[in-house]
């Protein structure tokens, strides 16, 4: 079979560099929010509040680890490392430059929409195994939300599968040599981007976890590392969704040549990371049914219609 | 491969079990995917990853997920898990037990008598589009017709 697996000490690296990626990436929007909210954020331990991660980590970690009498203990601990895992296995998948990357696969596409359905579990055994009526509400809301934004975040994705012809991300990247797809793509890149909010539940589509109405929403009784787990989840699904795009729409590692190939990629995957929060900082959480009906009456017509043309284009052209 | 073809058929016999034992439904329903997980191991062993893929996003991830969206509403608790239990009595297990004895009984001696070797094929998932949209365009088109009358049988329903 046509699979090219990376060397151990690759995979190793790669999952290294993205977990502490995703761990400082606690720290980077706290600063950049204070930045946009003209304040300082943390700025105590360490260089710039460079430590604050770790000062975190050092409390999450002496925190008691509670598992709470009432709920369902089998499906309380599985939940937490469900959303790592499958965001960890979806990296797997991502060319980060030539040579860098766990595993080339022709079903790349595929498995990254597989990795994303599997991980509404978490949220939604989490919130079940609580035995708590807002971890209830907030994980109802979640798997709404996720399963809904999936769709769009497929069909989105499909433009770009139709025009380099491939589910392969590596040979997508390599397609866009003369030109990304975000000129030809640019309603899929749109949809592909609210739908990745949308599944790594983020402000403003932070719903499920809503802290106004629901106080955490899914996570509410989960403490310690379990909590971290979820934390630390969110912000790698923020990563993946970033680095997703780069991939999809923006020409992978490709770009100016006097930079090497993974800068290139870490620079623009750091654009959208930081879009990411700023859509936190600037756009207010909509109600839910609203988010619903954004979703199922403008968002999957628009996707429908941006495959519609995308096939007819693509068939058009080699006709002539 | 053949190494990963059994391991994942005898973690897809154990969850399956495990299904059907389990008194929690909740619990019941993780080992349902994970079961359906490991039938898309053993398709991706036999050299079909798009069906691998599509087993994972299809039943395992949107399938489930609604099993377990319904579950949520009903609000299972401690009674739901004595009735289980109080069904699953040592009596109940014969007649299944016996019927399935039998159709393992077939199984093996089909398997003794034709000589099945483990040769897997790889089928590209271009080679399945072009099926798929070559001859076989007019069952695609009819199964999307079916599925089209289920959503306007569910539209009206939720208008209701």
């Amino acid at each position: 079979m046509r699979f090219e697996v990376g060397s151990a000490l690759s995979i190793g690296a790669i999952l290294f560099t993205v977990i502490i990626v995703a761990a400082m990436l606690i720290w980077v929007e706290r600063r950049l929010l204070g930045l946009w909210q003209e304040r300082l954020g943390p700025n105590r331990v360490g260089p710039f509040g460079l430590l604050q991660v770790v000062a975190d980590m050092i409390k999450i970690f002496a925190k008691e680890d509670w598992v709470p009498p009432f709920a369902d203990r089998f499906s309380f601990l599985l939940a937490p490392p469900i959303i790592m895992v499958v965001i960890l296995m979806s990296f797997s998948v991502i060319p980060f430059a030539p040579g860098v990357g766990v595993i080339d696969s022709d079903i790349g596409v595929l498995f990254v929409l597989a990795m994303a359905s599997l991980g509404a579990y978490s949220v939604m055994l989490g919130g079940l195994s609580s035995n708590n009526k807002y971890a209830l509400l907030g994980s109802l809301r979640a798997a709404a939300q996720m399963v809904s934004y999936e769709v769009f975040m497929g069909i989105s994705l499909l433009g770009v599968v139709a025009l380099a012809g491939t589910f392969n991300l590596r040979e997508i990247v390599l397609s866009q040599a003369d030109g990304w797809y975000i000129l030809p793509q640019c309603v899929g890149f749109v949809i592909f981007l609210i739908a990745g909010v949308a599944e790594s539940h983020r402000l403003p589509f932070d719903i499920p976890e809503a802290e106004q109405e629901i106080v955490a929403g899914y996570h509410t009784e989960y403490s310690g590392m379990k909590f971290g787990m979820f934390f630390v989840g969110e912000y790698l699904g923020v990563v993946l969704v970033s680095s997703l795009i780069v991939v999809l729409f923006f020409g992978g590692w490709l770009g100016p040549a006097f930079l090497p190939p993974i800068v290139c990629f870490v620079l623009k995957a750091s654009v959208f990371v930081a879009f990411f929060v700023l859509l936190r900082a600037a756009i207010p959480r909509p109600r839910y049914d609203q988010l619903m009906n954004y979703g199922w009456l403008f968002l999957l017509p628009l996707s429908l219609l941006n495959l519609l043309l995308t096939g007819a284009f693509v068939l058009w052209q080699e006709g002539m | 491969m053949t190494l990963l073809f059994y391991s994942a058929g005898a973690i897809a016999l154990i969850a399956t079990l495990s299904v059907i034992i389990s008194t929690n439904v909740v619990h019941a329903l993780v080992y349902l995917i994970i079961s359906l997980l490991s039938v898309a191991v053993i398709f991706f062993a036999l050299g079909a990853p798009f069906a691998a893929m599509l087993e994972a996003i299809v039943y395992a991830g949107a399938i489930m997920v609604l099993f377990l969206f319904v579950m949520m509403m009903l609000n299972l608790g401690q009674a739901t898990e004595d009735e289980e239990r109080a069904w699953m009595r040592p009596s109940l297990w014969i007649g299944p037990g016996v019927l399935s004895g039998i159709l393992l009984l077939q199984f093996v001696s089909t398997m003794l008598t034709h000589d099945v070797t483990l040769a897997p094929v790889e089928v590209s998932v271009r080679d399945i589009s072009l099926l798929l949209f070559g001859p076989w365009l007019l069952a695609v088109e009819l199964a999307s017709m079916l599925l089209l009358a289920g959503l306007i049988a569910a539209y009206h329903l939720a208008k209701k």
